[in-house]
């Protein structure tokens, strides 16, 4: 019994790291169409930031997210405006966007890696906060760990209800459905996708930030957390933040019982077996739209 | 901390402009084609590149290299090999061929070394491989001459540990039980089986024995069954984000073994800068003589020219290797072949004492360290002059 609960309550914070730093990427890919490569950078970039607050100017990440979070926006906003969204309109159809803006994007993860080696150099950046044991009943867990699953919950269940509750949101669903449609119907969709990007880079930016305080991380492990999004994303149903938040838990209930039960060796093989299964089951994603 | 670095990285970008038109007279060219960007960036910029600089500096700050009589100043010729051997051997052969550069100095890892292997042999260049910790070390030295080792074999760092925890129970301060984890890939499972067999023949029980993912960070399942093993020992073949996740897991789950080995990483500065006071009695690979002089005075310097100390596994042995190069270089001047062998067979004083390779490998090494402290020192081979006696691992701080 204390074994059981002591590997969902560790699945879940697992999970939820996996939920946040997905989220962002299901926003973008989604709704706005992008397929960022560059997506993982981003999320470490933030990391860069907050480890720069708090070791250089001794601003603690929490409050650092203040900062980090909008000016991250303020990027990806502008990202697309200028780089993107030629893209999006010379785009005859959504397959050729998607390879634009892969090879796009990709790009841009080689400028976004370049600066912060320019900056912080190539090695690996650690830095402790937060990491204090919180006892739950029979078990043990690190505070930072379970903000960042908190954070994950509460964007999770937030953005979902903004896009299912508000008119903005419904807006937002209609330009991911038919975007040609949502034209016609008064949507504004560079706008929208515009914003739909940008929020998306701002919950990466929140995500860097809150892993940074409990993972090792260096310029070049941007392309790790890209792949583990679009696993969580693509199982999850592309565009659905509520398929992201189950997917991601999922995951990080599976690999732990896993770890726990059978070996610890195993815990790649069962993301992949999972994935293929939920493939195989549900070629859209758990929640996804069914296929046209 | 990391606006230091910035500060440094420019001022030596500097000294390197303002030395430019001095150079114009007569310089030895030197190059090295590393991993700037890439997987193998993080490593590099650990333990190579900074002492590259470092002894650059060093040297053209003293006026150059005494060759035959001459004082030349080093010119550097750098190449980012992107973390890619291929690259990295283009870039090895466009030194040799079109930069014509009189030396070159080694890429960073094992895998990138065992690599060039052949190309500096073809060109006929030394290889000072000081990041290659292999055990066909012995067998290549005999097909490559100009090959040389500098941290021992990865079978030394486990007999090291094999005696280090046997020193320890015969005098009472652990048990016979081991829990034990190791990354799977080559490295983690290469030690994890030789250590598997130098502790059964030791008499010690393995209570808890698995691998784990590479990349993996995530060590709260793992630990917490080792912790179950009610362990004397924990011996951890991990790399460093791992060794950073073994540490702080551990930490909060309060497990705290009479003995904690971890892996690559334990030596870095910024495990100490991470984890201060907690570090205390935590053993890893490598290690350095703290009270030796020459040790005392890297390390300082190390901090000032780039901002931060450096690792004490392969650092301190990186610059000592450049400074065998050089004394090499002013005892024969610049005859590549000349040079190799006065390497092979010359006595070399440096920052880690009197370097004299047997075989074309360096015996002057630490196989474990132990952090007690604000020092990582060697504690084994434990006959070693300069070893500390092992002390238990106290409470996390």
């Amino acid at each position: 019994m204390a074994l059981t609960f002591d590997i969902v309550l560790s699945g879940l914070v697992l999970g939820g790291m996996y939920a946040l730093i997905a989220m962002g990427l299901t926003l973008q890919y989604g709704i706005a169409r992008i397929m960022n490569l560059s997506y993982g950078e981003s999320l470490i970039a933030s990391a860069f930031a907050a480890l720069f607050l708090y070791t250089g100017m001794a601003v603690n990440p929490i409050l650092g997210l203040l900062v980090i979070v909008p000016l991250s926006f303020a990027a990806n906003w502008l990202l697309y405006q200028i780089v993107l969204s030629p893209l999006v309109k010379r785009a005859r159809n959504q397959g050729m966007l998607e390879v634009d803006s892969i090879l796009g994007t990709f790009g841009v993860l080689f400028v976004i890696q370049g600066l912060m080696l320019v900056a912080f150099g190539g090695s690996l950046q650690s830095y402790s906060y937060l990491s204090v044991p919180v006892h739950i009943l029979t078990t043990t867990l690190a505070a930072n760990r379970i903000l960042a699953l908190l954070f994950a919950l509460v964007i999770g269940g937030g953005i979902y209800l903004m896009l299912t509750r508000t008119r903005f949101g419904t807006a937002l669903r209609a330009v991911a459905v038919n975007p040609v449609a949502a034209q016609l119907s008064g949507i504004d969709i560079r706008a929208a996708s515009a914003l739909a990007f940008a929020g998306g880079g701002a919950i990466a930016a929140a995500g860097g930030v809150l892993i940074s305080m409990f993972l090792t991380f260096s310029a070049a492990s941007g392309v790790v957390f890209t792949m583990k999004a679009l696993i969580v994303v693509i199982m999850g149903g592309v565009g659905n933040m509520l398929g992201a938040l189950v997917a991601g838990l999922l995951l990080g209930v599976s690999e732990t019982a896993v770890a726990r039960l059978v070996d610890p060796g195993l815990t790649i093989a069962v993301t992949y077996a999972l994935f293929l299964s939920v493939l195989l089951w549900r070629p859209t994603g758990l929640f996804g739209r069914p296929a046209r | 901390m990391t606006l230091n670095r910035i500060a440094a990285f420019a001022a030596l970008a500097m000294t390197a402009a303002l030395c430019a038109p001095a150079q114009a007279q007569e310089t030895l060219k030197i190059g090295w084609a590393i991993s700037k960007t890439g997987p193998f960036a993080a490593g590099a910029a650990v333990t190579t590149l900074p002492n590259y600089q470092v002894w650059v500096k060093d040297v053209n700050d003293a006026g150059g290299i005494n060759v035959g009589g001459k004082k030349m100043k080093i010119e550097v010729i750098e190449y980012d090999d992107r973390s890619n051997s291929e690259d990295m051997i283009k870039a090895v052969e466009r030194l040799a061929t079109q930069d014509k550069v009189d030396f070159i100095l080694p890429p960073w890892s094992t895998g990138m070394n065992l690599a060039a292997a052949p190309i500096f042999n073809k060109l006929g260049y030394p290889q000072l491989a000081v990041t290659a910790n292999t055990n066909r070390a012995p067998e290549m030295v005999k097909r490559w001459p100009n090959l040389t080792f500098w941290l021992g074999l990865p079978s030394e760092i486990v007999d090291g540990v094999v005696e280090t925890f046997s020193k320890m129970e015969k005098e009472g301060k652990i048990g016979k039980k081991i829990a034990m984890i190791a990354v799977a890939d080559q490295f983690g499972i290469e030690q994890s089986t030789a250590a598997r067999a130098g502790l059964k023949k030791a008499g010690f029980e393995l209570v808890y024995d698995k691998t784990y993912p590479f990349g993996s960070q995530d060590m709260q399942p793992v630990l917490k069954d080792a912790q179950a093993a009610n362990p004397d020992v924990l011996l951890a073949f991990s790399y460093p984000p791992d060794t950073f996740a073994i540490t702080d897991t551990a930490k909060v789950i309060n497990f705290n073994p009479k003995a904690m080995f971890l892996g690559v990483g334990t030596a870095f500065p910024g495990y100490k800068g991470k984890f201060g006071a907690s570090t205390e009695g935590v053993m890893g690979i490598g290690g350095s003589d703290a009270n030796l002089k020459g040790i005392k005075w890297y390390i300082e310097h190390h901090k000032t020219v780039i901002g931060r100390e450096p690792d004490r596994w392969a650092s301190p042995i990186t610059y000592a290797s450049l400074q065998v190069l050089q004394q090499a270089i002013e005892r024969v001047g610049k005859d590549r072949e000349a040079v190799i062998k006065e390497i092979n067979t010359g006595s070399f004083e440096t920052i880690i004492g009197t370097v004299k390779l047997k075989d074309n490998q360096n015996t002057n090494i630490w196989t474990v360290g132990q952090w007690q402290g604000n020092d990582f020192f060697g504690i084994a081979p434990t006959n070693k002059p300069g070893a500390k006696a092992p002390i238990p691992k106290p409470e996390w701080k």
